[in-house]
């Protein structure tokens, strides 16, 4: 099978672009970063890629509402593209401010951008602290669906946001998540932003659409962990997540 | 029409925010308020009809899953308080233009949207506890209006500006006409600076305009000239006699010291934006500190917003643009606790400062994408009315990349972001003194940033620089465009449009568009051929770009033109070389060395805990965790550190180049106690932290660059000027001492205020070292956490009796001597070179540097970061057992090395004074004896809850 491509979406004020790409190279993707424009002036340039990613940042300045803006013209310029994407089998990870965008979009929880459904079940909101906050935490994964991720692994990641507080319109939403095995990882132990049951990252029915908070691209190199000088290892669970999702596409 | 629309949470979703004000409502002594809630409001201008509007707070405004909006005005109960906040007119609102761009995204036709902030307050509260709460908590006056109604803003009509050319005449003006001259237009030029301008324009035979002597205020500014540190001093002692001349301060200090080393690693020093070293055979790094004092002394928010915006741009404006992969921020602020009726007229309170100032940072800096690695933070009293806000940045450009050079004929762009009234003379305001009145005669100095902006036009730079379209570029900074063109063509002359300029509103004037000091703003050199191609980049990410002008005049005069017509001519060698070079008074007193002798006692734990709770010393995890640090994905040593990543670390590491494992150690050194006693030994003291900071993570002092940053009170006072000569000559003997040349400084003068009972407040003298060092391998790097019971303990270097400016007398609230402690470079050199040796070696498995609280602090961070304990002896020297545990000694580390190893290592530092003073222990105990008494006993748990309670905000 030839190299997977990847597209890194990018917008004004996208600042973990540069790493995403480093994390997808060196899990085996020939990675992309393309400004939003220029998929809105061409959206079939979304064709050449297997998986999307949406990555961190404060796209438009998080003005109005967390990736909101962003969302916004995703519904409004590339609803079309996106959904075919999606149909086609391919994948899309949102991390951070790409889960919030994703939320907002709605191609999460549900599959499907959409300017009537989006974020109309579940959203991102503030911090129960009221703060950003770029602290580790430890995550289980939940969801034996999630391509990106081994049903009941561990993981240790960071997380750097101000709004990560993932809530549901109500508990019949939370419910619809639950039971359809769209949990995709939960924090374990410390919830660090009071997040509803624990989300720290949900996806769609299929299970190859994943947003979540944490940043896996942030824990690629084993100098990453804050206590590496500890107890020196090899590993990075960050990088996981993109080799599992290069193993699905294989 | 304009449509009003609120939007707010629904009921069962908690408002953190609106909970985070109530919590500050009480901190003001206010308990009647029983609850607070907010909202969010929009005001949509345009044609719009109502279903629309109601569309777009449908789908875009609000979020339908928690908040619920409402178009009009909301009916106020009885019960409740109403303060609205709304900007000041033409104050720069980010929300409302990235608003705006999404209302177009969904196919709607708008004129512009405002935004403000409501809050409603249930409970009794008097008019006075309301206005109180809205000062103090809610809105800034500088730049925002505060309304106890609902508000709804007129709309917007701004009037196109009318081209009057207005002339000064200075030709005939006397001294007293020359200073009030100065002082109406707020030039802050002395009176041989007048007089030079006035002698100027008499051998040009006519009359200046007004956009000449802005412009010549401006580049002669403190700010912009260092004249301070450039003039001749004379030097005497306190009886007036004459000790000694020295020419140009700043050329035969730092700028000498660097010379003389002459590094072959340092690319560009002292001549661009940022100082510039090599990296590997590919990159070069270039590291810029700044201060932005003033401002945020006015605004904490926006000031130190833009105070991280303006350093960012200066590696994006040195060499051809280096893209920022780090930054630092370094504050001082008055104390914490201080009550209210206590902060002087005219000055927030240090607590507000201190949550505007770290938001600030916070917002821009994170809006940016550059981690924010390291920083300390300093209380005193005297910073009451001058809070210092230090701001930097690493960046990281290609080795070919490190020199730009305009040519005549290139055209001149500026790109990024619009000019407003911004900023209108921020750079004479950080020259001169403040006093209570500056809250509101200089509201206009306050910038207001937008991170998104900058970040977008970065994006773009890099891209043309990559394809070569551009022969120069730098930043806009303090002096707006003058200060950039001003010195982009300083050899070539400039002729700059002023109408071509983008504004944010209409009605500037031809000298404020000149002036203005906009955020956001770069400006190029682009040879003919490629603006076309340029323009296109910068085209297709939504970065405004606009052709202004072009270098290259006849006579290489700077032409000014609005209209077509002239309004303002300069020759580029009157503005850049004509500035009269003062000299300058200084008295260097002599120091009486006096020692108060602190009472031994039986047991210092009471001691040790209050000097980990101290502001300069206790945890400052509450600000780390709201900057992201790990941004870009090179974080290798993170500002906390240990078992649960929150003990103190002492340098940041980043790899700036993923696919590498070179990295680079960034650290920090200053002392704001000692700067008062022993000025020279305070500097000495910040060059020795700062790279005690970097050596003790594995920093490499063969290779390691220092940046100064002076903040000091009024130097036309000659013992204030004293302490910087003093200060200035530490700089080049520990410079030459160590071997690491200064790349790049910045001086902040004037840090004086003035209170409304006439009292002046001077800071004390602050130097900030900045070190940056580049190293083969970061797996190699090491932290201060402690390991491993049973390893064991190194203390390295040497402890003297000399207890002055230390925390000890601090927190016992004993005035200190002026017995500061020697610092002895040559000696420090040799520690620092034998820990590089060991953590090079593999050796090391924990060290830590010694700095506020000395050994007893230091011993009890490693412990309780590593989740263990430790346990000393310190029975072997013979200093008083105070100064053993508390002294605050340059030049010394604690190390940890397993038993394995020990031999090993303490092969490394025979040569040095050192000595093995305990080990690791699980017991999670400081204990700490001497001569067989238990002197220290503490709890880790006890320590870090006490190290760590003080900013638990």
């Amino acid at each position: 099978m030839a190299t997977p491509k990847a597209i890194v979406l990018r917008a004004a004020g996208t600042n973990c672009d540069k790493e995403s790409q480093y994390a997808l190279e060196l899990a085996g993707f020939e990675a992309e970063r393309v400004h939003v424009f220029r998929v809105m002036e061409t959206p079939a340039l979304l064709d050449e890629y297997q998986l999307l990613m949406i990555p961190g940042g404060f796209s438009y300045g998080d003005d109005v509402a967390a990736g909101k803006i962003l969302a916004n013209q995703m519904i409004h310029h590339l609803a079309g593209a996106l959904n075919k994407f999606v149909a086609d089998g391919k994948l899309i990870l949102g991390v951070c401010n790409g889960f919030q965008v994703l939320l907002k979009s709605g191609l999460l929880p549900w599959g499907r951008a959409d300017a009537d459904e989006a974020n109309r079940d579940a959203t991102l909101t503030w911090n129960d602290c009221g703060m950003f906050v770029d602290r580790w935490i430890n995550l289980r994964a939940d969801s034996d669906k999630c391509v990106f991720l081994t049903g009941g692994e561990t993981l240790t990641l960071p997380i750097a946001h101000g709004e990560g507080k993932f809530v549901t319109r109500d508990d019949v939403v939370l419910g619809r998540i639950c039971d359809g095995d769209q949990v995709a990882v939960r924090y374990d132990g410390d919830n660090p932003n009071g997040s509803i049951d624990d989300i720290a990252g949900i996806c769609d029915p299929t299970g190859r659409i994943f947003g979540l908070m944490p940043h896996p691209e942030r824990f690629v190199d084993p100098t990453h962990h804050p206590a590496w000088t500890r107890k020196k290892t090899d590993h990075a669970d960050g990088l996981s997540v993109f080799l599992n999702a290069a193993e699905h596409l294989k | 029409m304009i449509h009003r629309i609120e939007v707010r949470l629904r009921e069962g979703f908690g408002d953190p925010h609106a909970e985070g004000v109530l919590a500050q409502i009480r901190e003001l002594g206010i308990e009647t308020v029983s609850a607070v809630r907010s909202a969010r409001l929009f005001f949509i201008e345009g044609d719009l009809p109502l279903d629309d509007a109601r569309r777009v707070a449908a789908e875009l405004l609000a979020d339908p899953v928690i908040e619920e909006f409402q178009s009009g005005r909301r009916e106020t109960a009885s019960d409740f308080t109403v303060i609205e906040v709304h900007r000041k007119t033409g104050v720069m609102d980010p929300v409302a233009a990235s608003t705006e761009q999404a209302i177009r995204d969904m196919g709607l036709e708008i004129s512009s949207v405002r935004t403000a902030r409501r809050y409603e307050l249930s409970g009794d509260i008097t008019d006075e506890q309301r206005a109180t709460i809205a000062r103090r908590l809610l809105a800034n006056d500088v730049i925002e209006d505060v309304h106890f109604a609902a508000y709804t803003p007129p709309e917007t009509h701004t009037s196109k500006y009318e081209l009057k050319i207005v002339e000064l005449p200075i030709r005939e003006l006397d001294a007293a006409a020359l200073e009030k001259l100065s002082k109406d237009r707020d030039l802050f030029l002395n009176l041989t600076e007048m007089k030079a301008i006035r002698e100027h324009y008499k051998g040009l035979g006519r009359e200046a305009t007004d956009v000449e002597i802005e412009t010549i205020a401006q580049t002669w500014s403190e700010h912009c000239g260092h004249k301070t540190f450039r003039s001749d001093v004379r030097v005497t002692d306190e009886s007036g006699k004459e000790i000694e001349r020295i020419p140009n301060l700043l050329k035969t200090t730092v700028f000498g010291a660097t010379k003389e080393l002459d590094k072959p690693w340092c690319i560009s020093v002292f001549e661009d934006n940022a100082g510039v070293i090599e990296f590997d055979d590919e990159w070069a790094v270039c590291f810029k500190v700044e201060t932005h004092n003033h401002p945020s002394a006015l605004d904490p928010y926006g000031g130190a917003g833009t105070g991280i915006g303006g350093v960012v741009r200066d590696p994006m404006g040195t060499g051809l643009g280096a893209f920022p992969v780090a930054n630092t921020d370094i504050f001082c602020f008055g104390p914490p606790d201080m009550a209210i009726e206590d902060v002087p007229k005219g000055v927030l309170h240090p607590r507000r400062i201190m949550r505007g100032v770290v938001a600030g940072v916070r917002d821009y800096g994170n809006r940016m994408g550059i981690p924010t690695v390291n920083g300390a933070i300093y209380f005193d009293e005297k910073y009451i009315g001058n809070p210092l806000v230090y701001c930097g940045t690493v960046g990281l450009l290609p080795r070919g990349k490190c020199f730009g050079n305009p040519a005549a004929g290139d055209a001149i762009i500026c790109v990024g972001g619009r000019t407003g009234r911004d900023g209108i003379h921020g750079a004479t305001f950080s020259s001169g003194e403040l006093t209570h009145e500056h809250e509101t005669e200089f509201s206009g100095a306050v910038q207001i940033g937008n991170a998104i902006t900058e970040k977008k036009t970065l994006d773009t730079l890099i891209q043309a620089r990559d394809a070569g379209l551009y022969s120069a570029i730098t930043d806009c900074g303090a002096g707006g465009l003058a200060s950039a063109v001003g010195e982009m063509g300083e050899h070539l002359g400039a002729e700059v449009h002023l109408d071509r300029v983008p504004l944010k509103y209409a009605g500037l004037s031809y000298w404020e568009i000149w002036e203005s000091e906009a955020q956001e703003r770069m400006v190029l050199a682009v040879p003919p051929g490629n603006v076309e191609e340029i323009l296109k980049i910068f085209a297709a990410e939504a970065v405004e770009a606009v052709v202004i002008g072009h270098y290259g005049t006849p006579g290489k005069h700077l032409r000014l033109l609005y209209d077509g017509q002239l309004v303002g001519e300069l020759q580029m060698e009157f503005l850049h070389n004509g500035l009269p070079r003062p000299t300058k008074e200084a008295v260097i007193k002599s120091a009486k060395r006096t020692s108060p002798s602190p009472q031994p006692k039986d047991n210092y734990n009471d001691i040790l805990l209050k000097i980990l709770a101290s502001p300069n010393v206790a945890s400052k995890e509450w600000i780390v965790r709201q900057y992201d640090h790990e941004v870009q994905g090179g974080s290798v040593i993170k500002p906390l550190v240990g078992v649960e990543h929150d003990g103190p670390g002492d340098a940041a590491v980043v790899r700036p180049v993923l696919s590498s494992r070179k990295g680079l150690v960034i650290s920090c050194g200053m002392n704001p106690k000692l700067g008062e006693l022993d000025p020279y030994n305070s500097a000495l003291h910040a060059i020795d932290e700062a790279l005690r900071n970097n050596i003790a993570v594995g920093g490499n002092l063969e290779q390691m660059a220092i940046l100064d940053n002076f903040s000091w009170g009024n130097c036309n006072k000659p013992d204030r000027m004293g302490a910087l000569v003093q200060a200035a000559k530490a700089c080049y003997d520990g410079a030459m001492a160590y071997g690491t040349p200064f790349i790049s400084g910045k001086d902040s003068l004037n840090n004086e205020f003035q209170t409304d009972t006439g009292e002046t407040i001077a800071i004390p003298p602050t130097l900030l070292i900045s070190a940056v060092s580049v190293i083969e391998d970061v797996s190699r790097c090491v932290t201060a956490d402690a390991k491993e019971a049973g390893n064991c303990l190194f203390l390295l270097g040497t402890t003297t009796a000399d207890m002055g400016g230390s925390h000890y007398l601090l927190v016992e609230g004993v005035e200190s001597g002026t017995d500061v402690p020697p610092v002895h470079p040559a000696e420090s050199k040799k520690v620092m070179q034998a820990v590089q040796k060991a953590i090079a070696a593999g050796l090391v498995r924990a060290c830590h540097d010694l700095s506020e609280g000395g050994l007893a602090v230091v011993a009890t961070e490693m412990a309780f970061a590593g989740g263990l304990g430790v346990d000393l002896d310190i029975s072997s020297t013979d200093v008083p057992s105070v100064a053993k545990l508390f002294a605050e000694n340059a030049g010394r580390f604690l190390v940890e090395v397993t038993p394995e190893n020990s031999e090993a290592f303490m092969e490394i530092i025979k040569d040095i004074p050192s000595g093995e003073i305990g080990k690791v222990t699980d017991t999670g105990m400081v204990v700490i004896r001497e001569n067989t008494e238990t002197i220290v006993d503490v709890s880790i748990a006890d320590a870090k809850q006490a190290w760590q309670g003080t900013f638990d905000w």
